[in-house]
């Protein structure tokens, strides 16, 4: 069970939070004009790598805001939090 | 008590407090401070137990946590008994009652004992390799195998207990009162720590605090008195909060830990009453030192499991602890000196030791010599190849080993004894080490696995780290939690110790014996019955990875969790394959470290606490209204209103011919409802849902669809304009929180900059929804000035009014195809409005009805409901709901998915009306459709979403998915059936009243 820095509330349990899979994916801003494969790549196709992952979490029991995590899936040690809208850490 | 087996001893037991038990229906006696174990070993009886599959009897053989034979049914009450708890970890009270597992007609006669002369033809995976065949058989051979297998029977009633959690976080969390725990304790306190020691005995001391050699000192005293005085020191420490019977159960990421606490259970029965039985710590750590301590390992030789036999640590923990001799003929057979310490402990209470078997070749460490000086016996280089007496040991046979050690040379030499000590070397206690993620490495010197890396802020200190001598253990705790707590100095910098020295160290995996293995039965996991045998002949199967090997022979899956087996399966392995163990690797260590009791996990979250249930403001209205009720997501939500002997049938009936003829009413105040606010609010709801919203005007209604990226219905329902900037969105009712999730995850992730304000307000309204012919007038009755005219209020369309001081906001939208008007007013006022409503119905009949009665009105107007008819698979296209897609918007979620290759698919399934030819017949919601009953298997085609009976039509109608559905219409299909095959014929999905006269009164 992790412990959450929220960059809004502080240090909390991970029960109060819940993950959104990976950061990081914009949405297209005229997905019409995407072919099949394209809008395929944004809607389905995640990384899942094992090492430094960033990703999604909300404060869905406590601000309710969203922010991003980058965790090392091979331990689940995080590494960094940040708020959405700004650059993923070089790590 | 006929041999008399208590010495003694003072110290741990109170002999002033004799308590009596009752083991498998004999009356016997104990003392307070003993375990059952020692109770029964007190009263001669090491036989306890028969294996799981052999059935071979089993005597107890270890004195903690390790047991793999005592493993008893506790108590004989249906709703509190206990299986496989271990005899050796309960603590004796009054009254007590137990009884041995796994043998019928008796313990001590066992008809299961004939698969011991049928053990020949039960290698490991028998049940895989014979019941493969025929298939179809399978559930007859598992209604034998089932009744075969098992150890104790679970409770059957409910369990009355009491259980607790409670959240604790400290500064340092020691887990293990032994020595090194308590001095680790100490030095961290004396740093100004907030420190948690957590201990599974009853008392703090581990080993050290019952030693009694005197060749161990510390600080010149008897190392047992100086520990006596810092546990002194400890418990008046106010740093350092000390849980006793208190056992770690996991360990996991981020120092999160979870720990058991038995309050009630070495308690009588009858003074257990309103107590909280156990306690479930979740702790937070900032650090967490590790101190649990090693387990003393058996040897592995033939017949090494009568009763009688036990861990030469166990047997001196019962002589210096409990005051109890396990024997009165005593032989030791061990590889290293701890055992030694047993042999003096057997010597000073004047217990006879016939002689010692050590593998090794010599010893000239002080311990040895001291033994040696007392004219035992010792059989240096020998090992014990068989031993004899079927319900206990009686005598041992012991031969010379060769200088390889695999085989053995010279004669036999017989030895009588009524209990056998065996020490085989210790293994450190890692299983919490390795849980938390921590990975291990391999020591040659002590054939054990020792913590390596972490990744988490802790330390293992004493032998769960390696430790295993007395100078060695304090020394380096001492130096390790300095470090550890990046202190400088402590007040045991000092300390002086005292030990005798291991000099030679020698391992035999599996002891040679003078009949080949194949005729041997050397047990390695005691609880399973797994062998040495066992593991070679997975290996020549092909099984390689230690994991397979486990599951393969089942080594290290019993309730001990192969505690004592592990090592030794993993030793086998490493020989056989000439593969070196740190390479091998361990199996994985999984939580609970010992069995947890559901009730523990569960806590108070039982009951009407399992989970929280939500009321509507008219909830009493419903109960004293005779509702039955139904769970919608936390929702108990009215579902029909039986009068008299109704059938749900009658009644749901009854309801929807009232609700059409004259009105009814339904409580809506689930439906989830948003408010949403902000100079944006227009564009966001253009953005979510899939139809146009650039021209609804304030005071009107409309539908909406939600779909989720990917193009699938997500969600439905209702948004009124209340104002220039304010719109009030609902949902479905299961939906609810998850919309909003959805809604704001949007806002603050892909369009901050849209100005818009969401608020959760389905708690904050409650809603009368009264519909049918008779609708408007009810509410010209209770709204007079209000104008109701389809000029002034028409269909979809909303008006804020007040009744006295209440301000109400009526809707007139339909989810039932009739005339309705829905009244949303502040929680507080629900039940009011709701009672004026029936009221002013009173006559006209107006009827309450529930959700069964609301699904089957909207079902007969092909009323879709997200979640019934839907499935996370189905686009509007597929629900014929073209209509709601805007093909003038740019963009809305989803809208891109709605063309890709396989969402335009012309196959794809698509929601039908089906009509069945016997108009009586009513389809089963969830029956597959299918067009050739005879081909096999057929091709199933789609299911049937929602099906009734329509009182109104007078025919049953049904809701289906169909594979190419929309074309279709008008075909025959079939709906097989356990018992029959339904004729079905592919109708449109609107079955009432499709140019809308109803709704538009």
């Amino acid at each position: 069970m992790f412990l959450i820095n929220c960059p809004y509330c502080g240090e909390r349990d991970q029960s109060e939070f819940v993950s959104g899979g990976e950061a990081h994916i914009v949405r297209p801003k005229q997905p019409t004009e995407l072919n099949d494969d394209q809008w395929a790549e944004y809607l389905f196709m995640r990384k899942n790598i094992k090492g430094i992952q960033f990703e999604r979490w909300n404060h869905a029991h406590g601000c309710r805001k969203w922010f991003n995590v980058a965790r090392d899936t091979s331990n689940d040690k995080i590494e960094k939090i940040y708020k959405i809208g700004e650059q993923p850490p070089k790590l | 008590m006929s041999k008399n087996l208590r010495i003694n001893n003072k110290q741990f037991v109170d002999e002033t407090r004799k308590l009596s038990f009752v083991f498998n229906g004999k009356k016997l006696y104990g003392y307070k401070g003993d375990t059952l174990a020692s109770a029964l070993l007190s009263n001669d009886i090491h036989l306890v137990g028969r294996s799981f599959k052999y059935h071979r009897p089993r005597g107890i053989m270890t004195s903690g946590s390790e047991e793999p034979n005592a493993i008893l049914q506790i108590g004989n009450d249906d709703a509190l008994t206990e299986p496989n708890a271990r005899a050796t970890e309960i603590e004796l009270y009054d009254g007590l009652i137990c009884n041995s597992q796994n043998c019928w007609p008796s313990v001590k006669f066992d008809i299961g004992g004939i698969n011991n002369f049928l053990s020949p033809l039960l290698p490991a995976g028998f049940y895989y390799k014979t019941f493969m065949w025929p298939a179809s058989f399978w559930e007859k051979y598992e209604y034998f195998i089932r009744k075969s297998a098992g150890l104790g029977k679970s409770p059957t009633k409910q369990d009355p207990d009491m259980y607790d959690h409670r959240y604790m976080h400290c500064d340092i969390l020691i887990v293990g009162g032994g020595v090194s725990g308590l001095i680790a304790a100490k030095i961290a306190s004396d740093d100004n720590k907030k420190v948690l020691l957590l201990e599974d005995k009853e008392l703090l001391g581990g080993s050290l605090i019952y030693d009694d050699n005197d060749i161990s000192k510390i600080d010149n005293q008897k190392s047992s008195e100086w520990l006596k005085k810092l546990i002194d020191n400890i418990k008046n420490d106010k740093n350092i909060i000390i849980k006793t019977r208190t056992s770690l159960a996991a360990y996991h990421n981020y120092n999160f830990l979870l720990a058991r606490q038995n309050l009630t259970d070495h308690l009588s029965v009858n003074v257990r009453n309103n107590k909280i039985r156990q306690r479930l710590y979740k702790i937070r750590a900032k650090k967490v030192i590790i101190s649990t301590g090693a387990i003393e390992r058996p040897q592995v030789f033939h017949n090494n499991d009568r009763p009688g036999i036990m861990l030469a640590s166990a047997v001196k923990k019962y002589i210096d602890y409990f005051g109890v001799r396990c024997g009165l003929e005593n032989v030791i057979f061990t590889n290293n000196d701890s055992a030694y310490e047993t042999a003096l402990s057997l010597h000073k209470s004047g217990t006879k030791l016939n002689a010692i078997i050590d593998i090794r070749d010599n010893s000239s460490s002080e311990i040895v010599n001291k033994v040696k000086s007392l004219g035992i016996q010792i059989y240096w280089n020998h090992t014990i190849v068989n031993t004899k007496g079927y319900k206990r040991i009686n005598k041992v046979s012991v031969m010379k080993l060769n200088d390889k050690g695999n085989d053995v040379i010279g004669k036999k030499i017989e030895l009588n004894c009524d209990c056998l000590a065996i020490s085989g070397g210790w293994t450190p206690m890692v299983h919490l080490f390795t849980q938390s993620g921590g990975k291990l490495k391999f020591d040659n010197k002590d054939n054990i696995f020792v913590p390596d890396k972490t990744n988490l802020n802790q330390l293992s200190i004493g032998s769960a780290k390696g430790d295993f001598e007395l100078d060695d253990v304090l020394k380096n705790s001492i130096k390790d939690t300095k470090k550890f707590l990046q202190i400088e100095n402590s007040n045991f910098d000092k300390i002086d110790v005292k030990c005798s020295k291991e000099k030679e160290k020698k391992n035999i995996w599996l002891l040679p014996s003078d009949k080949p293995l194949s005729k041997t039965k050397p047990f390695l996991d005691y609880q399973n019955d797994s062998t040495a045998k066992d593991i070679k002949l997975a290996l020549r199967e092909g099984f390689k990875s230690i994991e397979h090997v486990k599951r393969y022979t089942t080594t290290g899956m019993g309730t001990d969790q192969g505690k004592l087996a592990n090592m030794h399966a993993l030793g086998i392995v490493a020989d056989t394959t000439n593969t070196n163990m740190g390479d091998l690797g361990t199996t994985t260590f999984r939580p609970p470290y010992t069995p947890l009791t559901f009730g523990t996990i569960v806590g108070r979250n039982v009951g009407q606490f399992f989970d929280i249930f939500r009321k509507t403001p008219m909830h009493d209205w419903h109960v004293n209204n005779n509702a039955k009720f139904e769970n919608v997501g936390q929702w108990k939500r009215a579902w029909y209103y039986p009068k008299d002997d109704e059938t749900m049938h009658d009644a749901v009936q009854r309801e929807s011919k009232a609700a059409r003829e004259s009105s009814g009413i339904l409580d809506a105040s689930t439906l989830g409802k948003i408010d949403i606010q902000g100079t944006d609010a227009n564009e966001f709801l253009n953005r979510v849902y899939t139809n146009a919203w650039s021209k609804l005007q304030i005071g009107k209604c409309r539908y909406g669809l939600m779909l989720n990226e990917d193009g699938m219905v997500y969600d439905d329902g209702v948004t009124t304009k209340l104002g220039e900037n304010h719109y009030l969105m609902t949902t479905t009712t299961g939906g609810a929180a998850n919309v909003m999730s959805k809604l704001e995850d949007y806002l603050q992730t892909e369009w901050p900059e849209l100005d818009v304000f969401l608020t959760s307000v389905t708690d904050h309204y409650s809603t009368a929804s009264v519909c049918g012919p008779n609708a408007k007038k009810i509410i010209t009755k209770i709204f007079k000035d209000l104008d109701l005219s389809d000029e002034s209020f028409p269909h979809m369309s909303f008006k804020e009014v007040k009744l006295g001081e209440i301000n109400c906001r009526v809707m007139r939208i339909s989810f039932t195809g009739e005339l309705s008007y829905e009244i949303n007013v502040e929680a507080s006022y629900g039940k009011y409005i709701w009672e004026k409503c029936i009221e002013a119905g009173k006559e006209f009949d107006i009827t309450p009805y529930g959700t069964e009665t609301m699904h089957l009105l909207r079902a007969e107007k092909g009323f879709i409901i997200v979640g019934q008819d839907t499935d996370g698979t189905m686009t509007p296209v597929d629900l014929q709901m073209d209509w709601i897609i805007s093909k003038k918007k740019y963009d809305f979620i989803g809208k891109r998915s709605l063309y890709r290759s396989d969402t335009i698919r012309e196959d794809r399934k698509q929601l039908v009306g089906l009509l069945t030819d016997d108009p009586n017949e009513i389809l089963e919601e969830g029956a597959q459709i299918v067009k050739d009953e005879n081909k096999k298997p057929m091709d199933m085609l789609g299911h049937v979403t929602s099906s009734y009976f329509s009182p109104t039509l007078k025919k049953s109608i049904a809701l289906a998915v169909l594979k190419e559905g929309k074309q279709l219409k008008g075909q025959k299909l079939l709906v097989p059936m356990i018992d029959k095959t339904i004729k079905v014929t592919v109708s449109d999905t609107v079955f009432l009243d499709k140019e809308n006269e109803r709704i538009n009164g």
